[in-house]
């Protein structure tokens, strides 16, 4: 085991650091976000000659979709590829690798001296500045999406097309769905899961900082690639992309593949670095046995995401290879299937889901015992719920295709596991019950969050019941049914989950505290205007509006005014979060240094924010994180250990140190 | 895991039974709700009552809101009764009971919750598989077909033969084949009531899905294949028909209506448009009546019928080479 265990050596970021190289020069000499921005420039350039150069070879080979948009595929999609290539470059993410081909000694900070606000611009390896990175991006990103999805309401005011006309109507809903779906799946893995990988199981450091950064840095590129969408027109397919339309579709399409595509990448990334961090980096005495319940949900998704996404990643390739080389995956008439592409799709698409959903389970579980001053309630039931969801999410995607006409004869098992895996969704529920069970409840605001993700994410849970079931699915299936369904598990579970976050951990990330009152505000509104924007979409989609569709019955207007309206409630509850993060963080920076929640999280252990290198020595820990109450507990850890008891305790037992 | 006893044991002298107090309110609400599910919303639930798939689809709907209204009521009740009675007094910074687990409660909670879900799913498989496919599609070849019905070449009233019914999609609409009618397209679709009905549903271009809603119908339009879904329109009256998956810029616009009507009226509205399509040439110019159609092979189709005068969207029956920016209806 690779355990670091030696408290004298400095493993962190921050250990003795000697001059980098590049230190002495100016800032603007120095990697950040502009030269970035100057190197994805030259970067798309370079890339678009290369397309021009080669597209002509295939400009005239014709297949079904033979229109013009192919002819203008490759610059584009080589632009956006090189430019990546040129703004990973520009940031600085190959210098240390050129620095070893070169033979080069490597700076021996893994990052630059602690800076001020610079290191936030930059390709920095602290896992604490990319946590921060993520929260601020993740947070532009969601309210990118939710601009977009009160876009789609406007239009939805009327059962005719008025403000939006077809086509931008479709753009919008894509850039709406795929902002959310793609981006939002590091949400919480990307701030909290990297802010507090190490400070949770006792490491100074991830396993990988270069790949953590490289994770975050490619989330800006996808974000932008996504919006670039809008200029060629945008995707008509949704956040599916289904085939053969996305064959079909113009240039727009191109950003979607590659935009996921790049997210995808980052994905799988993160969920690697996390699960060789959680295996080799926990400290002495950080059993599996007394891993926090967080980082449970961070395990279990990260395996999630290292075995589904790299199935995205491969179905948009044979995507941009059908729209660029005329390749035919997809083209029935050619040999391809449209089938292969939603059978490839909800393979990770359904994962995903669970992607969005366990980082939620694992904050709240985080949260209510610090609360409600009890243990967690069936610590071993609520990992087996994680375990058990991450195992079974990988056998219900073809319950997206119950009436698509493919294995129909496998329509009972689908339906079969995906009841089944209500079962250890339900220990999360049956968890969170015996926690609460004569609890000393605080209600705090990430405990009011909490409350809420349980209340949201039961009606998300018990309608996809409904949807599970074939013959019901059969009215229900693409309706705005399942749109309700899947806002209520992924706003209502992921994103309640990440307000309860903010407002639990920034104190400890930030050293600040959120306004309390402005908080309150914040949780009372998003909790009525989420309920009276959702809860109303069930009605619809059972009276037969389906998805993605900007006329609908006249009977049906009522309703959806209701909704618009609640949704720009909705919006004005998240502008009160806006105002209160950005005051909170800029402004008002009310100071807390300690532990405000009396927490025994080990996170809780250090100071907020936390030090440089986490911990001044691996900690040796002793304890479950969830004692609360019981008598005689001892300490989450000793954060002091003697120098060399861990070692010679190793020695005794025969291990090498 | 240290188990503590049961929690309900735990309770002091002086507390009341918090699990009785729980059970009873939940009891009592969970039996008001189900009998309401049951009695009064159950006859306005969707799709409603127009054929023999809705009202299986309704008494699904039916059962999972009877099934599930206690479950959400259980977990409501015992956390609402938790937040009114167990928070933490003003000053008071004990913590609270060290319960860490309680092997009785999980055992229980994981056997009920399982045998909820078994029985769900095996109820679930017999209403699929009797009704035979509950008006899902069941692709080109169903293994659960409805028992005892006919299909002959030519279709007459007052038989209990089988309509067979093409359904196809394009960009942007729907088009009806009848082939026990010569293979007569159409693009409206009317159907007579108290005969079983046999869909085939397929598409010209990109993934539709065909959605009656009023008769329980959805099969997804692949194109190149064939998805057979079944019904048996049991009422008289108009229906929907929506596409259901999205298929482009006017994928909202793709709906039209369709009319359940007598089994003569139905005859006379067929053999007229038969007649028509054969006076006028349209039967000739179509493709040979098939599950599937090449669309690279129905742009020759498109000429003719552009002859003719008939056109469809944008004004071919299916676009040619693309001239327009992409995504604009193609003009001829």
């Amino acid at each position: 085991m690779a355990i670091e265990i030696e408290p004298e050596k400095a493993q962190g970021p921050s250990g003795p650091v000697h001059a980098a190289p590049g230190n002495s020069k100016p800032w603007w000499a120095r990697p950040a976000v502009h030269t970035g921005l100057i190197g994805a420039v030259i970067g798309y350039i370079i890339g678009h000659w290369l397309g021009n150069l080669i597209s002509p070879a295939t400009a005239g080979v014709s297949s079904f979709s033979t229109g013009l948009s192919d002819v203008r595929n490759w610059p584009l999609v080589l632009g956006y590829v090189f430019g990546t290539i040129g703004w990973l470059a520009g940031l600085g993410v190959f210098n240390d690798l050129g620095r070893l081909m070169l033979g080069k000694p490597l700076p021996d900070a893994e990052h630059a001296p602690a800076g001020g606000v610079a290191k936030y611009f930059r390709y920095t390896l602290d896992h604490k500045v990319v946590g921060i990175q993520y929260l601020f991006g993740m947070t532009t990103y969601f309210l990118t999406g939710g601009l977009f999805a009160m876009a789609i309401r406007t239009e939805l005011l009327s059962p005719t097309y008025h403000v939006l006309n077809a086509s931008q109507y479709l753009m919008v809903v894509g850039e709406h769905s795929t902002m959310m779906m793609m981006m939002m799946s590091s949400v919480v893995l990307g701030p909290f899961g990297q802010f507090f990988a190490p400070l949770m199981i006792g490491s100074k450091r991830m396993a990988f900082p270069r790949i953590e950064a490289l994770a975050f840095w490619l989330t800006p590129a996808a974000y932008v690639i996504l919006l670039s969408g809008i200029l060629l027109g945008g995707f008509p397919t949704g956040w599916t992309g289904y085939e053969p339309l996305a064959t079909q579709a113009g240039p727009g399409m191109d950003t979607y593949a590659l935009a996921f595509g790049l997210m995808g990448i980052s994905l799988i990334l993160a969920g690697f670095n996390l699960i060789v961090t959680y295996i080799n980096y926990r400290a002495p005495g950080m059993r599996w046995s007394r891993l926090p319940m967080f980082v449970w949900s961070m395990f279990t998704v990260s395996f999630l995401q290292v075995l589904s996404v790299p199935v995205l990643v491969a179905g948009l390739y044979m995507m941009l290879m059908d729209r660029t080389a005329q390749t035919a995956f997809f083209t029935n008439q050619l040999g391809g299937s449209s089938y292969l592409w939603e059978d490839v799709f909800w393979f990770f698409g359904h994962p995903e889901v669970y992607i969005l959903a366990l980082p939620g389970f694992g904050v709240v579980s985080e949260i209510i015992p610090v609360f409600t001053r009890k243990p967690l309630f069936g610590y071993r039931v609520a990992a087996a719920g994680m375990i058990g969801v991450s195992l079974l999410s990988f056998f219900v995607w073809q319950h997206h295709l119950f009436d698509s006409g493919i294995n129909p004869d496998m329509r009972p098992l689908f339906m079969l596991t995906t009841e089944l895996i209500s079962i250890p969704t339900g220990f999360i529920y049956l968890v969170a019950a015996g926690t609460f069970w004569k609890a000393k409840i605080t209600f705090s605001v990430p405990m009011l969050f909490a409350i809420a993700m349980y209340f949201n994410f039961l009606i998300g849970g018990v309608s996809g019941v409904f949807l599970s079931d074939v013959p019901a699915d059969v009215t229900e299936h693409g309706s705005f049914f399942v749109m309700a369904h899947f806002h209520y598990t992924i706003m209502g579970g992921l994103i309640f989950a990440f307000m309860a976050g903010i407002y639990y951990w920034l104190p400890k990330m930030l050293g600040v505290k959120m306004n309390e009152k402005l908080g309150k505000w914040h949780f009372w509104t998003m909790f009525i205007t989420f309920n009276s924007t959702f809860l109303p979409l069930f009605a619809l989609g059972m009276m037969g509006m389906p998805r993605r569709v900007f006329e609908y019955q006249r009977n049906l207007q009522t309703l959806n005014d209701w909704v618009s309206i609640s949704s720009y409630l909705l919006g004005v509850s998240l502008l009160i979060f806006l105002i209160n993060l950005i005051m909170s963080t800029l402004v008002w920076r009310v100071k807390e240094s300690g532990n405000p929640w009396r927490s025994r999280g080990l996170e809780w252990q250090v100071s907020s924010p936390p030090p440089p290198e986490n911990f001044e020595r691996v900690p040796v820990v002793l304890s479950h994180p969830y004692l609360y109450g019981v008598k005689d507990a001892p300490p989450v850890a000793d954060l002091n250990p003697p120098v060399g008891v861990v070692a010679s305790a190793y020695a005794s037992a025969g291990l090498e140190a | 895991m240290a188990e503590s006893q049961a929690p309900t044991a735990a309770a002091g002298k002086a507390e009341p039974n918090h699990a009785v107090r729980i059970a009873s309110i939940w009891l009592v609400l969970a039996i008001v709700a189900d009998l309401l599910i049951y009695f009064v919303w159950q006859p306005h639930l969707p799709p409603g009552r127009m054929s023999d798939n809705a009202r299986g689809q309704q008494f699904d709907i039916t059962v999972m809101a009877v099934l599930c209204a206690p479950v959400l009521l259980g977990v409501w009740t015992y956390f609402g009764y938790a937040l009114v009675n167990w928070r933490r007094r003003a000053g008071d910074t004990e913590d609270g009971p060290p319960i860490e687990g309680n092997g009785k409660v999980q055992a229980a909670w994981i056997t009920v919750t399982s045998l909820i879900v078994l029985s769900l799913a095996a109820f679930g498989t017999y209403e699929l598989i009797v009704p035979a496919g509950a008006g899902g599609g069941e692709g080109p070849v169903p293994i659960w077909k409805p028992s005892g019905v006919v299909t002959t070449a030519a279709w007459t009233p007052g038989s209990t033969h089988t309509l067979v019914v093409q359904a196809i999609g394009q960009q942007w609409n729907w088009t009806y084949r009848f082939p026990q009618f010569g293979g007569m397209e159409t693009t409206g679709l009317e159907l007579p009531i108290n005969t079983p009905v046999e869909f085939h549903v397929t598409s010209l271009d990109v993934i539709h899905s065909f959605w009656a809603y009023q008769l329980g119908v959805k099969a997804d339009a692949n194109p190149g294949v064939d998805n057979v879904a079944f019904v048996k329109p049991l009422q008289l009256g108009q229906f929907v028909v929506r596409c259901n998956e999205l298929c482009g810029i006017w994928h909202g616009a793709m709906f039209d209506y369709g009319n359940v009507v007598t089994a003569s009226q139905f005859q006379s509205w067929a053999t007229s448009i038969q007649t028509k399509e054969r006076a006028n040439g349209t039967l000739a110019a179509l493709p040979p009546y098939a599950t599937t159609y090449d669309p690279t092979e129905i742009s020759q189709l498109g000429q003719a019928w552009a002859k003719l005068g008939i056109v469809g969207a944008g004004g071919y029956y299916y676009p040619g080479p693309q001239t327009g920016t992409p995504g604009d209806p193609v003009s001829p």
